[in-house]
């Protein structure tokens, strides 16, 4: 890691504790996700999770197609990447030929609900004991803003130019919640990184995903994060989080869809 | 001891004693055979077996347990091959070792169910997106179908790429005496521990990708595929060679149609005619300076296929213009007799030596 004290006069850096650093499962590597955007976050509290569950040695994560598919450049771990929509179906590759090691997607709304919706949807139906890590930031990112699955009605992206109408272009699809009817979802949950309490109930989340899938209580663990995309939704990131806070979470609202019952 | 046995369960069977430890396909005929064979019998002795939903979601298990180095493989149809192209092209990027099944049936589209060779292009040429290619087996016989299953196993392993046995419905349903061969999975287990994705080997990320942002770097992967290619084009051509010293004409056909066209060598000989075979079993690496160095010493080659060329074009790319190349193909399911290949070869025989006074 680059040193980056050097050259700087100051006689108490010696004597500072240590407060906070990059966990060591982060690799030192520039992100190439624009400022603000809630990706280098979620990556953040997912490292996190695997430093503080020892896991690192035997875990392995499947990158998607999206904003999303360098994934694999930041994490100090082995990782696939994988087709377009097809990263639940690596993972169910992996999972099953390996069954004692933690295996986890990591997807955007393109590929987890529209082009994935069938791997997705088959995936939780066989109770495959992963976690999936679902950003939905309602927009296609990598590929230029265009419409996602997710996008709310009236919102104005390059292939919605006058907003995105029912009638013509569909619902905003609420996967997580499709999803939890299904006996095969085990823990399924909704949150966002807009503020520091929300970011560590992201980091909750993440761990109960993790430990159930540690524990092997069979099923899918299930974390959506409503994200912002301040490049795609062009707004200041700021003014994109108040946007998920004051209109997004009305649509698809804040909290656990499924929670294992007790017992 | 030789049982008897239909090829999709043979290959089956032949896949579990190969070593295969996971299988995931969809259900398709005239396959259906092997996955429900391996429902039972793979679960049974140790393995992982997954029904998936799709062809697409198959192919795509088979990339990820391929990325543990495991050996994994997957069988369809035709049309499901189709739905797995884009899984292929992947795999084949990054240099995954999988052994694929494809149990051809009469196209395009839904076709028919009944037997065919029309997948051929889609096997050798790449279906799939970019500079790709797979090694491509064809059986002619239920032994074969088992015997393959070893033989790209190990090649797979060995050069880290899908391998296809590009069979058809007949071979497939087909039932004939065969045995299994002593195979010693130890001795042919190659260690992957330095690229697979099993959880950081020794303390080192691996990462399974077909992704690279710069072209110069996109470059240099596909001059290290060209590179393995020439390697296999180099060392694993396989082919058979039937009565093809004295032949005056020789016939070349792979697969089901080999078979027949042996028994009308059989029966054009017993009218004096002289006429061999040759037989590619690597379809990709395509066994073309053998077929050049024989097709010297003959008057006519007569190419037949179940589609309408397709490995034509490869013969006709190995002979050069040497030779007279001719061509006959039945389509969509049907099966040439051997009567039929013989009245065609002696058509095309008549027309060379009308050719020849004029």
């Amino acid at each position: 890691m680059k040193d980056f004290t050097e050259g700087i006069q100051c006689d108490y850096l010696d004597t500072m504790d240590m407060v906070w650093e990059r966990p060591p499962t982060l690799l030192d590597t520039p992100m190439h996700y624009c400022p603000g955007c809630s990706h280098s976050v979620v990556h953040r509290l997912l490292l996190e999770v695997i430093q503080e569950l020892d896991i690192q040695d035997k875990t392995i994560g499947v990158a998607p197609v999206g904003c999303s598919v360098f994934a694999y450049n930041y994490m100090d771990i082995d990782m696939q990447q994988a087709a377009h929509g097809r990263a639940t179906a690596v993972a169910t590759g992996i999972k099953r030929v390996l069954p004692d090691r933690i295996v986890f997607t990591y997807q955007g709304d393109g590929d987890l609900a529209a082009i994935g919706t069938a791997e997705t949807i088959h995936t939780v139906n066989r109770g495959e004991n992963i976690v999936i890590i679902f950003i939905n930031n309602g927009i296609y990112g990598m590929t230029g803003g265009q419409m996602a699955p997710t996008t709310l009605e009236g919102s104005v992206t390059s292939t919605t130019s006058e907003g995105r109408n029912i009638s013509l272009h569909g619902f905003p699809i609420k996967i997580a919640d499709m999803i939890a009817l299904l006996p095969g979802a085990y823990y399924v949950t909704r949150q966002s990184v807009t503020s520091a309490k929300a970011v560590r109930k992201t980091k909750k989340a993440l761990q109960k995903a993790f430990t159930n899938q540690i524990e092997n209580k069979g099923g899918v663990s299930f974390v959506e994060v409503v994200s912002n995309c301040p490049s795609g939704w062009k707004m200041t990131p700021l003014a994109s989080n108040e946007w998920i806070d004051e209109t997004i979470i009305k649509y698809y609202p804040l909290g656990d869809i499924k929670v294992p019952e007790k017992g | 001891m030789k049982r008897l046995m239909k090829g999709n369960e043979a290959l089956a069977e032949a896949a579990i004693r190969a070593g295969i430890k996971g299988y995931f396909g969809y259900p398709i005929t005239p396959q259906s055979e092997l996955l429900e064979y391996m429902s039972v019998h793979l679960k049974n002795r140790g393995g992982v077996f997954i029904q998936a939903e799709s062809e697409l979601a198959a192919i795509n298990m088979v990339y990820g347990a391929a990325g543990c180095g495991v050996r994994v493989m997957t069988s369809t149809s035709s049309p499901g091959f189709s739905l797995m192209q884009e899984g292929i092209s992947y795999i084949a990027c990054a240099e995954l070792p999988c052994l694929l099944v494809n149990v051809v049936r009469g196209g395009p589209g839904l076709g028919t169910i009944q037997p065919s060779q029309g997948d051929y292009f889609q096997a050798v040429k790449g279906g799939g997106h970019g500079d790709y290619k797979m090694i491509v087996l064809a059986p002619n016989s239920v032994q074969e179908m088992a015997d393959h299953v070893y033989l790209g196993a190990d090649l797979a392993d060995i050069y880290r790429i899908p391998v296809t046995i590009l069979a058809d419905g007949a071979l497939g349903q087909m039932m004939e005496p065969i045995e299994f061969p002593e195979y010693d999975i130890e001795k042919h287990t190659i260690d992957h521990s330095a690229w697979a994705t099993r959880g950081r080997i020794n303390g080192k990320r691996h990462v399974i990708t077909s992704l690279y942002m710069k072209p110069e770097e996109m470059e240099e992967i596909n001059k290290g595929l060209q590179k393995k290619y020439r390697d296999i084009e180099e060392k694993e051509i396989r082919f058979e060679s039937i009565q093809t010293k004295d032949a005056d004409i020789i016939i070349v056909a792979f697969g089901l149609v080999s078979r027949i066209a042996h028994k009308t060598i059989e029966l054009a000989r017993e009218e004096g005619i002289k006429v061999g075979l040759f037989r590619p079993i690597t379809l990709f690496p395509f066994p073309s300076r053998q077929l050049q160095a024989l097709s010297k010493k003959t008057d006519l080659i007569l190419t037949v296929e179940m589609n309408s060329g397709q490995m034509l074009e490869d013969v006709k790319l190995a002979v050069n213009g040497q030779t007279p190349v001719a061509f006959y193909g039945r389509m969509g399911g049907v099966i040439p007799q051997p009567e039929e290949i013989l009245k065609v070869l002696k058509e095309k025989q008549n027309q060379l030596s009308l050719r020849k006074k004029v």
